[in-house]
């Protein structure tokens, strides 16, 4: 909302200065995003009059000039070399020290041609005001000499644009910031008062309303015999300054009362309207032009006004551009109604129409203006383009919109936390519009103002379905006790401000506190920390991505593509925040940064919800250093970094399985599943799928893995025992298995590690073998068995005892045999 | 010293001189002090002497073995440290290679902020609750006193998902706040409650400065004679810890939320010139507050003549932005390594308020 100043002191009286202004509007809630002073470079420029203007001794072109310029400069010697300047002409003249905008100089005195100069007369080109500039600017003869140029012009008007919050309908009108300023202490707010405009004649239009439920009250009159012309200056410089186009005086009017009273008006060519009546009602799926060109189809949601030749206005939103007033028109019917703000917000929504009017209509207007609106446009219109006004029509009556809210003084401090005594409490509400009805010690009742549709409206809860009845029934008792109260009590410390409201830390809950995070949720900042030590880049993506590409790594529900998409590649919510991942990885690659790992901890979607995966991908090689040749990233990165993370969350890593059915995104043959029992999955590892990265640019090999942390059961939080620290050394046996290339080491390792429970502590591969010294089709495994013993040094026999046993098993589970 | 005598001691002498190893030495040694060696074989003839000649020649011999044993002892230690010096001449290396290269991994500067505004409001008490990014309409909005119409809804550009439930009425919305979360606190749980629920949001708004997809941090304390006195004292303890400025300048306008009555945004000073935080005449505005709304209470079971309380919420990539100096918004989500590696922070430095944010 843009208003000037001068049309603010048109309702509030003060001598406040702009910046005191725009502090108190900010400390009010009504914030302000800029102001605009077209004056400001100006303030240095005064009126003046030339006294006498002689001939210059000692120069054919110049004129001596005696100036008065009021106070401190009345009688200076300027120097002038227009043709114009002559004795009596009244001038602007600019002091020493004054930046001239149109010149880009800064006046000095002096003297010319010996004369001595004290200042400038200046053509409105020099100010910077358009392209004149034959000789120097003649204002009127009797202009006093001494006024600011800028106030005299009616330059200095700044222009204020404020921030006004969907609650405050009545801060759409410059009176409305006024009453609030002037609450605030800054100044008083002027009477206003409409003088009724006689009618002479009956309206040969009435109203018809047929759809009371959208619009409870109309009133209208025709003023005929008129002339429409373009509106006078004062009008259209408020119009520009406030961002309207003028376009004529019928609308010029209506747009002022719109952001003079926050009233907006219609008005109809009367001649062009059919029948004698404008009914107001539903849509009916017809369509017409709405006055911005648009073809609007109107449903019997949207409340219509309509003549018999058809739908005429979108009531409360737009008029029709067939009944528009043009340079043409002689005749007008003026409309001044009340719309239901729910109709009018979601027929503006549902047809995407915006204008003044639904902004206004929708936040709620003065629910008792509208007779005094139309008499005061009835009155501006005979003004400004004459004819003469019928009698008021109306449908419908005003609506009963007296409401009244009560207010415990204690009730101050007990939300606000700051005492107000009670008079300035009671002083702050009637500043704006409060009146008070009763008052006692303890508490005041209060009439709510017609304008302040945000303060003890009829409150309407939305309680949780499921509620426990006589829980909700208390509570909706509460609010309904405090609703009111609590807005009273923010109108009062917004007046006074909110820092005057001294702050106070909240009290501690304990002495020490208690963690932030549960062991939950403290498992995704440890992840992230675990790859990041572990050499990852944290990324943060999107949730949505590309259906398409999302296809690829997972399903892709309907239920999860979103029905208004802000760009048609991120539209479905992502299965893995790998898809991600893999286009960051080629983003990085095009930009040359081919080798890295990213990660990210974050959501992906399914049918069945929301889970919060652990996702890491890998590209290109290991960096290149003396003695060490470049390294593929492997799968084996991923899955060592996969149970790095399982370890460091507390998963019993000892106690998961790989099994080789990785998702369709994973290569088939080099990709595992990481399993807690039958069911649980924990998660994915492996080299992606070369159909993934197929002409995308990624010539090498892609690893990654995906972890579900909700899938990793809760360690618990037993006391451990006490370790047991044998004191004998433990042997260590080395074994080289054959078996056929399909037996998966881990049977082999388990087999051997299930041979015997008390005497083996440890058990490892460390060579995996395929070539001509074992037989076609089968591999040599080498794996390391330690023995711990407890409570004295074993014996060769002892071990060898276990040898064979750990033998016997593997062979038994894997058919393996002992390479000779 | 007889002559026998002092021929040994020069041979040897000059032998171990000239030894050149280990092996050398060693010989020397068994061959002068061992078994068969022969200053050994000298002091086993002193066994046959008389008395008197043994006394005299005993003498000499024991002063030739010290004499000898010493020698040999030094001349080993000699060889010692020559082998050894040797090998460190030959196990030199060039030191001013380069170590070989770390990948370094970094934290986001999102998951970062998340720690730190963590590590604050838990030392004030507050615990970390969660929600879906998918939300019910009533959740986003209905709960939280903004009815389908209401106007502050239509400045929430929303995100909408197809409805589910019998016959699809239930609407879901991705949500455009974390409120979800305080609402799901409020019925789950008695007061007293102090939460912070930080977390993705989601508005249909993509520009230089808006991004569909960002995160916020809310907050809410519920319990008895909680005052906006509180929620303006929370908020300016958070803000300078946050900043690391204890006197930083903090200010609270009126303005409005569906959910809050009254409700205020709030300014932290500082230079529209050179941006820093803390100086200058100037005011950012970096979040938004209010006493919970008596409907937002009721809503959730909650009788607002017994509990009341605040809440507030902040960008936290706006806080980010402003605390690292970050130029661009749109920079957090395109993972750019070189960015990363810039603003991003080490996996072994994690936000602890006693080590110092």
């Amino acid at each position: 909302m843009k208003f000037t100043l001068s049309w603010l002191h048109d309702h509030l009286d003060t001598t406040a200065p702009l910046e005191e202004i725009c502090k108190t509007l900010n400390t009010i809630g009504l914030e302000v995003e800029g102001v605009e002073e077209p004056g400001a470079a100006l303030a240095a420029f005064r009126t003046a009059r030339i006294v006498e203007a002689v001939q210059h001794p000692n120069a054919d072109r110049l004129r001596v000039c005696r100036v008065d310029a009021g106070p401190g400069f009345e009688a200076v010697q300027v120097v002038c070399g227009a043709p114009n300047a002559r004795t009596g002409l009244a001038v602007i003249f600019a002091p020493p020290g004054t930046w001239v905008p149109g010149l880009d100089i800064t006046i000095k005195a002096g003297a010319i041609r010996g004369e001595t100069s004290g200042g400038m007369l200046c053509s409105l080109r020099e100010l910077g005001l358009g392209e004149e500039h034959d000789g120097i600017a003649e204002l009127p003869a009797d202009t006093i000499p001494g006024q600011s140029y800028a106030d005299f012009a009616g330059l200095n008007d700044a222009v204020i644009e404020i921030a006004v919050t969907p609650n405050r309908g009545d801060a759409l009108a410059v009176r409305g910031i006024a009453r609030d300023l002037a609450a605030a202490g800054i100044g008083h707010l002027r009477p206003w008062l409409a003088e009724t405009v006689e009618g002479t004649f009956d309206s040969p239009i009435g109203w018809a309303n047929l759809f009371p439920e959208a619009c409870p009250w109309v009133l209208g009159r025709t003023i005929r015999g008129l002339r429409n012309g373009p509106s006078p200056d004062w009008l259209q410089n408020r119009l520009r300054a406030v961002g309207l186009r003028p376009i004529s005086a019928l609308v010029d009017i209506t747009n002022f009362f719109a952001y003079d009273l926050g009233r907006p008006l219609h008005v109809f060519d009367a001649d062009r309207v059919t029948g004698d009546l404008l009914t107001i009602c539903r849509g009916a799926g017809e369509a017409f032009q709405a006055l911005d060109g648009r073809e609007i189809v109107v449903s019997p949601e949207d409340c219509v006004i309509a003549d018999t030749a058809g739908v005429q206005s979108l009531a409360g939103i737009m008029g029709g551009d067939a009944t528009g007033v043009t340079a043409e028109t002689t005749s007008v019917f003026v409309e001044c109604a009340l719309f239901d703000p729910v109709r009018i917000a979601l027929s503006g929504r549902r047809l995407g129409l915006h204008s003044d009017a639904r902004h206004r209509f929708e936040r709620g207007v003065d629910q008792a203006l509208p007779v005094a609106a139309l008499e005061a446009a009835s009155r501006m219109i005979i003004e400004l383009c004459g004819g003469e006004a019928s009698e008021v029509v109306s449908a419908g009556a005003a609506p009963a919109w007296q409401r009244e809210a009560r207010l415990r003084f204690a009730r101050i401090a007990g939300l606000g936390g700051v005492d107000v005594p009670a008079d300035e409490a009671v002083a702050a509400l009637e500043g704006l519009g409060f009146a008070v009805r009763r008052r006692d010690a303890d508490e005041v009742l209060v009439d709510v103002p017609s304008w302040r549709n945000d303060i003890a409206m009829p409150m309407v809860l939305d309680q949780a379905p499921g509620l426990d009845p006589a829980r909700a029934r208390q509570a909706e008792d509460g609010a309904r006790t405090v609703d009111a109260e609590c807005d009273l009590i923010e109108e009062i410390l917004r007046l006074r401000g909110l820092d005057s409201i001294p702050p106070v830390s909240l009290p501690a809950l304990s002495a020490v506190p208690l963690p932030a995070l549960t062991p939950r949720q403290v498992r995704a900042a440890a992840a992230r920390r675990v790859l990041a030590s572990r050499g990852l880049m944290e990324t943060v993506g999107y949730s949505f991505v590309a259906q398409a590409a999302a296809a690829r790594f997972g399903d892709v529900p309907e239920g999860l593509r979103l029905l208004n998409p802000i760009a048609a590649d991120l539209d479905q919510m992502r299965p893995t925040p790998m898809v991600n991942l893999l286009s960051a990885i080629e983003r990085n690659a095009a930009r040359g940064y081919p080798d890295l790992g990213l990660f990210e901890v974050g959501p992906g979607f399914s049918a069945d919800g929301q889970t919060q995966i652990a996702t890491a991908l890998y590209s290109g090689h290991t960096p290149r250093f003396p003695g060490r040749t470049a390294q593929a990233v492997s799968l084996w990165d991923a899955k060592a970094d996969a149970f790095a993370v399982l370890a460091a969350l507390g998963a019993p890593v000892e106690g998961v399985q790989v099994t080789a059915d990785a998702p369709g995104h994973y290569h088939p043959g080099r990709s595992g599943v990481i399993r807690q029992g039958p069911r649980v999955v924990l998660g994915y590892f492996g080299q992606m799928h070369p159909a993934l990265l197929a002409g995308r640019g990624l010539d090498r090999p892609v690893v990654g893995f995906e972890l579900f942390l909700d899938a990793i059961a809760e360690p618990k939080r037993r006391r451990r025992a006490a370790p047991d620290l044998s004191p004998f050394q433990p042997v260590r046996r080395d074994f080289a298995f054959v078996v056929t290339r399909d037996v998966a080491a881990d049977a082999v390792l388990r087999a051997a590690r299930g041979a015997e429970r008390t005497l083996i502590s440890g058990i490892s591969l460390f060579d995996v073998y395929e070539g001509d010294k074992v037989p076609e089709g089968h591999k040599s495994l080498g794996v390391e068995i330690v023995l711990q013993p407890a409570e004295r040094s074993l014996t060769d026999a002892e071990i060898e005892a276990v040898s064979d046993k750990v033998v016997v098993a593997v062979s038994r589970a894997c058919g393996a045999v002992l390479r000779g | 010293m007889s002559d026998d005598l002092e021929t040994l001691r020069q041979e040897t002498l000059a032998a171990l001189a000239a030894a050149a190893d280990r092996r050398e030495w060693d010989a020397i040694r068994v061959g002068t002090l061992g078994k068969s060696g022969r200053l050994t074989a000298l002091l086993k003839e002193l066994g046959r002497m008389t008395p008197d000649a043994r006394k005299l020649r005993g003498a000499a011999v024991n002063r030739l073995r010290d004499e000898l044993s010493r020698a040999i002892e030094e001349r080993g230690a000699a060889i010692e440290a020559e082998i050894l010096n040797a090998r460190l001449v030959a196990e030199r290396v060039d030191v001013t290679l380069p170590t070989p290269p770390d990948r370094t991994g970094m934290i986001h500067p999102i998951s970062r902020t998340m720690e730190e505004m963590t590590a604050i409001f838990g030392a004030m008490g507050f615990r970390v609750a969660e929600g879906p990014d998918i939300e019910t309409d009533w959740h986003n909005f209905s709960a939280l006193n903004t009815p389908d119409h209401h106007p502050a809804r239509t400045d929430q550009d929303t995100f909408y998902l197809p409805a589910e439930g019998s016959g699809g009425n239930r609407a879901r919305v991705l949500r455009t706040q974390t409120s979800g979360v305080q609402i799901r606190t409020m019925l789950a749980e008695t007061p007293p409650i102090r939460i912070i629920a930080p977390g993705r949001t989601y508005r249909a708004d993509h520009d230089a400065t808006h991004s569909p997809m960002f995160h916020q941090c809310e907050g809410l304390v519920i319990d008895r004679g909680i005052t906006l006195a509180h929620l303006k004292g929370c908020l300016t303890d958070f803000l300078r810890a946050f900043f690391g400025k204890p006197d930083l300048p903090v200010r609270f306008r009126a303005s409005y939320f569906p959910f809050t009555e009254p409700s205020m945004e709030v300014d932290i000073g500082w230079s529209r010139k050179s941006g820093e935080i803390g100086g200058g005449g100037d005011w950012l505005e970096v979040l938004g507050s209010g006493m919970v709304h008596p409907r937002v209470l009721a809503n959730c079971g909650l009788d607002p003549r017994e509990w009341q309380g605040f809440a507030f919420g902040m960008g936290i990539e706006r806080l980010t932005m402003l605390r690292h100096g970050i130029p661009d918004l749109r920079s957090f989500y395109e993972s750019d390594v070189r960015w990363l590696r810039h603003y991003g922070t080490s996996p072994l430095s994690p936000a602890l308020l006693h080590e110092g944010l």
